[in-house]
Order: C-alpha cells, then sequence, then structure tokens
C-alpha cells in the first residue's frame, strides 16, 4: 500500500515535518523509499525565486555530463548545495555517488525571453539530461525548475532521513509546500523515476491508488506533449491530465475532476452546462481514470488540492490550523504533527469533490 | 449389367439427404406442406415381399404400393437442411441429414452454368474464433477492488459522431466556467452495442419491425439506448414520422434505394434520426454489391424502395466515389447539410488488407466530417451473395479493429472517429464477451445482425444450414417476403426474444467491467485481456498466458 502526506504552510517549514508525517503512517506503507517534492522554497534558497534550480542524484560522471549541456545551452551555475550526509553502513538506503541542487542562470539569449519560451527551456533541458543520463546510467534528473527541489531515494524513510540529516531542523532548508510519500513505486520495478510526487513545469502530484486506465491514459498522453515521458508508474497520468488540462488547455481547475472523473451520462445529461460536460467526456475520454485513487497536487501558484477517484474507494484526510493545512492518507499523520487543531473540521474528500487549498490557506469544497 | 445415368444429379451429391422412416409416418402431410422449397413430395414406391402362409414353405411374392414422403432430386429443389419436416412431424418420422460427401456444389456449377448463390453466412473455418482465445485475466483483487455488478452503477455509453480532440474545442472561458463558443459536430452517445444494418426486403417486414420494436422498448422500457440501423431499403414511413425515428441510423448504399420516401418525410419528422450510415462495403461480401432478387421484391417492397419487381442491386461502388477525401467528404457534405449538422454520419466498410489507411485517412481529414468507422468483417451475414464471395472474400474483424486503433493511437487521434466493429460476432452466443473484448482492443462499439435473426428463430447455422436468405423462401418467416411464410414469425415473441437477449447482455457487459473494476467503458484496455495463444497475442499485442 502507499501512502501520501502534503504540508502548506504560511511559514517556511523543514522536511523533518514531512518525514514525522510519513512515518505516523508506516504501518501503511512498504518503507521501501522518501520522496519529497518542496516548492516555494526558504533558507539559502529564498533569494532565488526566479531562478531555476536542478535536482539531481547521480554519479560523478553524471553530474559532469549534465554541467556540460547546461553549459552548452549557456546556463551558468550560480550556486551549488550538496546536503550533508551522515553514511552508517547500518542505514537501510541505496544511496547515489552525488546529489547535486545547483542555481543556475538562464542563458544569456534569454534574458528578454517570454515566461513561455523559459519554461520550454527549461524542459527540454531536464529532458535532454534524462536522456543523456539515462543513456550511460549516470543519474536522475528529478527537477529544473523555479522554486522547487526534489529529493528521492530508495531504502526505509526514517535512515533515509538520517542519512540526509533531514531530522535536524535546520533553518536553511526550509519550504513553504512539502509533498512526500514513503514507498517506492513496486506495481512495475523498483526505479527512482517511479516514485511520488511527480514534477512538471511547476505541477505536483502525487497519488494512493491504482489508475486502472493506465494504458489508455499512457497511450493518449504520449502524443499529447513532449513532457510526457517515462510513465514508470501509473500515478504519472495524473499529473499530465493535470498539466494538460490547466496549462496546456488552459482550462479552470474546477474541470480537472471532470475530466479525471466524469458525472454519470444521466447525470451529467441533466445539468445547465451538459454540452460542455459531454464534449469533455467525448473529447478526453482516453484521460479519464477508473481504479481507487485520491490524488494530492500542486499547481505553479502554490494553491494545492486533494481529489478522488469516483468509487471513493481511496481515503485521505484534510486538517488545518491558522497558519498550516496538512493532507494525509490516515488521520494519525494529522494527529502527530497537528495534535492541537480543531479534528472536528478535519475534511474527508468525498467522490465528488475537489478539495482547494489557496495561499491564503483558506480551505475550499468544490462540489463537481 | 444394369444401365445408369452417371451425370444425373443424384440424391447422393446432395449436401443434404432426408432420412425417412415409414413405419413411423401417419401420412398427415405436414412435413411436404411446410417444407419452402418443395424438397420433399409425396409419392407411391412398389414394395415386393416373399411370403409364405403354409406350414410348409411356399413362397408367394406380393407386391405392393404403398405412400411415401422422398425427396425430390435436383439442381433448383433441393434439401437445404432446414430440418422444418422434423419440426412439423408429430412421429420424428423424418429429418435431414448432413451429407459428408456431397458434391453438390460442382454438379450445380456444371449443370446451371451460374454461380451459386446463398444467404447467411461463411461456411468455413469460423469454428476456431480468436475471440473465444481471449479472456479477460487482468482481475482486480487487493488494490484495486472489483466492482460489484449488481451494487455498482455503470456508465456505458459510446460515441456515435465526430469527436473533437480537447484543443480544437470552441470553448470559452466565462466566469471560471468554459462555454461553447461555436458549433461542434453532433456526438450522439449510445449504447455500445448497436443491430447492425439488415434491410426491409433482405428481412421480411415482420422481422424488421419486430426488431424496431424491441428497439423502442429496450429504450423507452429498460434504459438501454440501443440503436438499430434500418440497412439499405428505406423505412416504413409511419416509423419516419414518429418519435422512435430518433432509435434508428438511417442507411445509404449504393443503391440509394428507399431516400426519397425518407427525404420526402423529412418535413413530417418529429425527432431526427439517430445518425446516418453510409454503407460502402459488407464483410460477408467485400467488394459486392448487394442484391436483393426478384422474387423477393413483393409489392410493399418495391413501394418502400421506390423501385420495380426486378433484381435489385446495389453496385459494388458508389457512383462518384473516387478518392476517400473528396467523395466521402460529397457524402457526408450533403447528408449533414440534410439534417443541419444535427445528425451524425459515419461510413461502414467490409474489413479489409488495406482498412488502416482508409481509417489514417479519414482521421486526418481536417473538416472532421466522418462521424464514424464501422468496420465489418468476414464472418458477418447477408441475405444473398455468390457462395464464392461468402467463402473466399473477406478480412477477419479482431486484428483489423486492433491495427486500425493502434494506427489511431500512433496518430495520437484515438476515439475522435470513433471505431465500431462487427462481423461474427455473438456466434458463440455470448455478445457481451465479444463486445468486451473488441471494446478492449480498441473498439467503441460493436454492432450485429445475424445475431438477432438467431434470437427470432433463423434455423441456420455456420455449417451450411439452411442459409437460403436469398430465395425468399425463408422457412421461418424472416428473410422472406412471401405471405405465408411471414405468417410464421410471431412477431411479439420475436421482440420479446431480443429484449430478453440485451436485457442479459446489459448485465453480462458489467460482469465483465466488474472484475477489472472499471465503471466505464474499457476501450483500448488490453492490459486487461490475456490469451492462452500465443500467436493471437502476439498479434493482438496482449499478454501470453499459459
Amino acid at each position: 500500500m502507499c501512502r501520501i502526506g502534503a504540508i502548506k504552510s504560511k511559514n517556511y517549514i523543514h522536511p523533518s515535518k514531512a518525514l514525522t508525517l510519513m512515518r505516523s503512517m508506516q504501518k501503511g506503507h512498504d518503507n521501501s523509499g522518501f520522496a519529497m517534492v518542496m516548492q516555494d522554497l526558504g533558507g539559502r534558497f529564498e533569494n532565488y525565486k526566479e531562478l531555476p534550480i536542478l535536482s539531481m542524484a547521480c554519479t560523478d560522471e553524471g553530474t559532469k555530463i549534465a554541467e556540460d549541456i547546461l553549459h552548452d545551452i549557456g546556463f551558468s551555475r550560480i550556486m551549488q548545495w550538496n546536503p550533508d550526509i551522515s553514511p552508517d553502513e547500518n542505514l537501510d538506503i541505496e544511496p547515489m555517488p552525488d546529489y547535486v541542487f545547483q542555481v543556475l542562470h538562464y542563458p544569456k539569449s534569454f534574458k528578454y525571453a517570454p515566461q513561455e519560451e523559459k519554461e520550454e527551456l527549461l524542459l527540454e533541458t531536464r529532458l535532454k539530461i534524462r536522456e543523456a543520463l539515462e543513456a550511460t546510467d549516470d543519474g536522475y534528473i528529478y527537477s529544473f525548475w523555479p522554486d522547487v527541489l526534489t529529493l528521492k531515494e530508495i531504502g526505509d524513510p526514517t535512515d533515509i532521513g538520517t542519512y540526509f540529516n533531514l531530522w535536524d531542523e535546520d533553518e536553511e532548508f526550509t519550504a513553504k509546500i512539502i509533498t512526500a510519500q514513503c514507498r517506492q513505486n513496486t506495481n512495475y520495478d523498483i526505479v527512482r523515476y517511479a516514485a511520488h510526487p511527480f514534477f512538471l513545469q511547476g505541477y505536483t502530484a502525487l497519488a494512493n491508488g491504482e489508475n486502472t486506465f493506465y494504458e489508455r491514459n499512457k497511450d493518449i498522453q504520449q502524443s499529447l506533449y513532449k513532457g510526457y515521458v517515462g510513465f514508470e508508474s501509473d500515478s504519472q497520468c495524473f499529473l499530465y491530465t493535470l498539466h494538460y488540462i490547466h496549462k496546456m488547455l488552459k482550462w479552470p481547475l474546477s474541470y480537472y475532476k471532470h475530466t479525471i472523473t466524469p458525472l454519470p451520462f444521466e447525470e451529467a445529461q441533466l445539468r445547465e452546462d451538459s454540452e460542455i460536460l459531454m464534449s469533455i467526456r467525448g473529447a478526453l475520454n482516453n484521460l479519464e481514470i477508473n481504479g481507487p485513487n485520491t490524488i494530492i497536487a500542486v499547481l505553479p501558484d502554490g494553491t494545492m488540492f486533494n481529489t478522488c477517484d469516483a468509487k471513493k474507494l481511496r481515503p485521505v484526510v484534510i486538517g488545518q490550523t491558522d497558519d498550516t493545512v496538512v493532507i494525509a492518507s490516515e488521520v494519525t499523520g494529522l494527529n502527530e504533527i497537528l495534535p492541537d487543531r480543531d479534528w472536528s473540521t478535519d475534511i474527508y474528500t468525498n467522490e465528488r469533490e475537489t478539495v482547494v487549498i489557496t495561499n491564503e490557506l483558506e480551505v475550499q469544497r468544490w462540489q463537481q | 449389367m444394369a444401365t445408369m445415368k452417371v451425370n444425373k444429379i443424384s440424391r447422393d451429391d446432395l449436401d443434404w439427404k432426408i432420412s425417412y422412416r415409414p413405419d413411423r409416418c401417419t401420412l398427415c402431410g405436414k412435413c411436404v406442406a411446410a417444407c419452402p422449397f418443395k424438397a420433399i413430395e409425396v409419392g407411391v414406391e412398389k414394395r415386393r415381399k416373399v411370403i409364405s402362409d403354409h406350414f410348409t414353405p411356399e413362397p408367394k411374392v406380393e407386391f405392393k404400393t404403398i405412400p411415401v414422403i422422398r425427396q425430390v432430386v435436383n439442381e433448383y429443389e433441393f434439401c437445404r437442411g432446414c430440418g422444418i419436416c422434423e419440426r412439423v412431424c408429430p412421429n420424428e418420422a423424418i429429418n435431414p441429414e448432413r451429407n459428408e460427401d456431397a458434391r453438390f456444389g460442382a454438379k450445380y456449377r456444371a449443370v446451371c452454368a451460374d454461380p451459386y448463390k446463398r444467404g447467411g453466412r461463411a461456411n468455413l473455418s469460423t469454428g476456431n474464433r480468436t475471440l473465444d482465445k481471449l479472456r479477460v485475466g487482468r482481475i482486480s483483487q487487493m488494490t484495486d477492488p472489483s466492482l460489484d455488478a449488481s451494487r455498482h452503477t455503470f456508465d456505458m455509453l459510446a460515441p456515435f459522431g465526430r469527436v473533437l480532440p480537447a484543443g480544437e474545442m470552441p470553448f470559452e472561458i466565462q466566469n471560471g466556467k468554459l462555454v461553447m463558443n461555436d458549433a461542434t459536430p453532433k456526438v450522439n452517445w449510445i449504447y455500445p452495442i448497436a443491430i447492425g444494418d439488415m434491410s426491409i426486403g433482405a428481412l421480411s417486414w415482420r422481422m424488421w419491425e419486430a426488431m424496431a420494436i424491441a428497439v423502442a422498448y429496450l429504450n423507452e422500457e429498460c434504459g438501454i439506448p440501443i440503436r438499430m440501423c434500418s440497412g439499405e431499403g428505406g423505412v416504413p414511413v409511419r416509423l419516419l414520422k414518429s418519435e422512435y425515428l430518433k432509435y434508428t441510423i438511417l442507411q445509404v448504399a449504393s443503391g440509394h434505394f428507399g431516400w426519397n420516401r425518407i427525404i420526402n418525410a423529412m418535413p413530417h419528422m418529429k425527432e431526427l434520426p439517430a445518425g446516418v450510415l453510409i454503407k460502402i462495403g459488407q464483410g460477408a461480401k467485400p467488394g459486392d454489391g448487394g442484391l436483393l432478387q426478384a422474387k423477393k421484391v413483393a409489392p410493399h417492397i418495391s413501394e418502400i424502395r421506390g423501385v420495380p419487381r426486378a433484381d435489385l442491386l446495389s453496385p459494388p461502388n458508389h457512383q462518384g466515389l473516387y478518392s476517400i477525401e473528396e467523395s466521402v467528404q460529397k457524402m457526408f457534405l450533403s447528408f449533414n447539410a440534410a439534417f443541419k449538422f444535427e445528425v451524425p454520419v459515419a461510413i461502414k466498410v467490409a474489413a479489409s488488407s488495406t482498412s488502416v489507411s482508409v481509417y489514417n485517412n479519414l482521421l486526418r481529414d481536417p473538416y472532421n466530417i466522418v462521424g464514424g468507422f464501422f468496420m465489418d468483417g468476414i464472418n458477418g451475414g447477408t441475405g444473398a451473395a455468390n457462395e464464392i464471395s461468402l467463402d473466399h472474400t473477406g478480412h477477419p474483424i479482431v486484428s483489423k479493429l486492433r491495427d486500425c486503433y493502434n494506427a489511431s493511437v500512433h496518430q495520437g487521434k484515438q476515439g475522435q472517429i470513433p471505431l465500431w466493429a462487427a462481423g461474427g460476432l455473438g456466434q458463440s452466443w455470448n455478445l457481451a464477451a465479444d463486445a468486451f473484448k473488441m471494446m478492449a482492443l480498441g473498439a467503441n462499439g460493436v454492432f450485429t445482425g445475424k445475431l438477432m435473426l438467431q434470437l427470432a428463430g433463423c434455423v441456420g447455422n455456420d455449417g451450411g444450414k439452411c442459409n437460403a436468405c436469398n430465395t425468399g423462401l425463408c422457412p421461418v418467416g424472416i428473410c422472406t417476403q412471401n405471405p405465408a411464410l411471414v405468417k410464421r414469425l410471431d412477431i411479439d415473441k420475436v421482440a420479446e426474444h431480443i429484449v430478453n437477449y440485451f436485457i442479459s447482455t446489459d448485465y453480462e457487459l458489467k460482469k465483465m467491467l466488474a472484475p477489472i473494476g472499471n465503471s466505464s467503458l474499457p476501450i483500448g484496455r488490453s492490459d486487461c485481456l490475456i490469451s492462452e495463444d500465443k500467436a493471437v497475442a502476439d498479434r493482438l499485442n496482449v499478454q501470453y498466458s499459459c
């Protein structure tokens, strides 16, 4: 089984919070890894909000491959941070030789480039590095995007925390949004790319469940956008669909739910907007999901949301205080890191709901 | 030595021999009266008996003339094995028996200089069905629980109409909502199984009407939004002007039979038809046109089709169809325009080695005209065809459907022109299983024709039994216009059986969806199929299991 968690706070928080959240649910997952995406970064990254950050785990050769590619394109390094590590042979972890977190300047020719061009450049660069690393099996590139940092590793989550000193609070390594998961995907091979959360151009998604329409989703997504690659996990499809609806088609977020879990025909046909709903059903039929799922996602502007599959076969709970909202697969996670919250206001997202957390931490419940 | 006539057709040449047991026969005459083919007759036979009624043998010869039922042996009135004689006989005194040593096919051609024609279905290689070598092998259990077919709701509708990709939808955002700011091609969402195109003419009017009644009942009373295609033979005006027209897909083929009436009825239509299907080809006799023999052109058929009593040929090609793009476009635009772009227009073709090219071209059509690609495979049925076409031309549907779906995936256009497949579906009597497997291989829906006839009481089969649909002498009143024969058909029973079959099929479809954990149709979900046949698995790209 899989457990997922997400924290969105008005204050900068340290990944130890995410580790604590996940560890409290450890009986529900197989403790085969830890992966997190940090967004809206504080600490040592706070002053580089506009500049892309490279997140990689690789060999020395992999670092060189990536740097050569970046250099050729015209990126220049501004800052590099390597996490302090505490190797111990008793730790259950399969570490990579290098963990690279670099802040880079865009190539000079992109100085006045529109935002969209920069975004395409970042994607193409990441795909190029990914391809090069894969060719020689020299590592993994998880994200290359402003204000985003990704870490994924195989092993016991507690030990991974120890290895990276993530248990020790550190004001220099914080973010306002952290999404995390503690299980390497076991449906297929254990590969780092298969670990949630998945990230693409400012969009993050992680899920608990199974995508029974994986083949259909994948078949169509492969031709929708060059960034839809990998498919090491069936849950990547949720991210790509979100990206497609919200970024490519520029539809309002509420249509994500209409796409992945369309209303039954009978209901849709009775609605005022039935023409739109039926058109979406036709056009995006291949992006429907039909298995049990709960999805947590983050948009480029920091909005976080949760939604479930239509048969509500996967639970999730959302709890909040004045300055923090936490989404977790199990309520034990909330109890652990938000012990003083008013639990009577906890939200158990229902099958036709999208629960949206704005940057002001307003929690909205949208009914499909 | 006795003389004999070698070249004369004999009983042993025929495909079916009548087995007659005079000791059980009461000479009631029912079998002779019931046989529409005049393949049996009443006759007299001489019997010679040697008896002795003395205590020492004193043999005497006694001659008797007795009445019997005997088989007619000629090239025109031959037994087709329909078995009606056996059905009407109160004493089990008569029945047809398959003659394994038959050579009728050779004799008929040699004597008549005429290609042998029949109706029905292909009679070669129909036993070893590909669909029966596929199974649903991906069972949802732990992480993705199965559903309960009785308790869960299922969403089983398929598109009929051109589906635009999301990026081409004329959407506009107003107040955070999408609104439509232009017209889009019409898409009707219908049950994923449609009743295939069989014309009035090929079918008796009662059979056709029974199907129409069943379809209306399924829609109005059972919540199963099934559609029926008229076939190319016109539609009764009463139906054209009724509210039930919305359940009918009108067909136009190369003969354009019946369209005068349809066009004349347009101003009086209360409802739009469910769609228009342009028939280019047919799976049972690809490359061959439709053929309604004069003997089936009864007065009402003449009237409904708007033609005199003569052999009615739908040519194998559409006049003016010179290229996929140009002529299909012409036809489509005219039909689209006729119904003010409110009725989806699709085409039906015979499956062929070239189907993928055609489908690819249609998918690339920038005008978004084609509202469906109906493909009919070799095991489809027909009212009449040359036997050589039935048995030796055509393409199986399963791999071709898969190829077309894969081609659409390759283009990233899957689902934009809905794929509907047919050709021998339900041959093992389970339409739900066949439909489900075809959908998992990429079909948006399937259509079925022959099976409806079986439900109505057709006595034919794929082993050459009966298949006399072309003769106008259908022994059960399905494919004939002969009033006496048509009366054999109980129209209410036929409708009831079709309705009941679809109620079962609907539930059985859910029983297929439930174990894979899906509440909506698994189009293209070939991951849920397995095959124990390596060649089938490889060809269709599904998991090989053993």
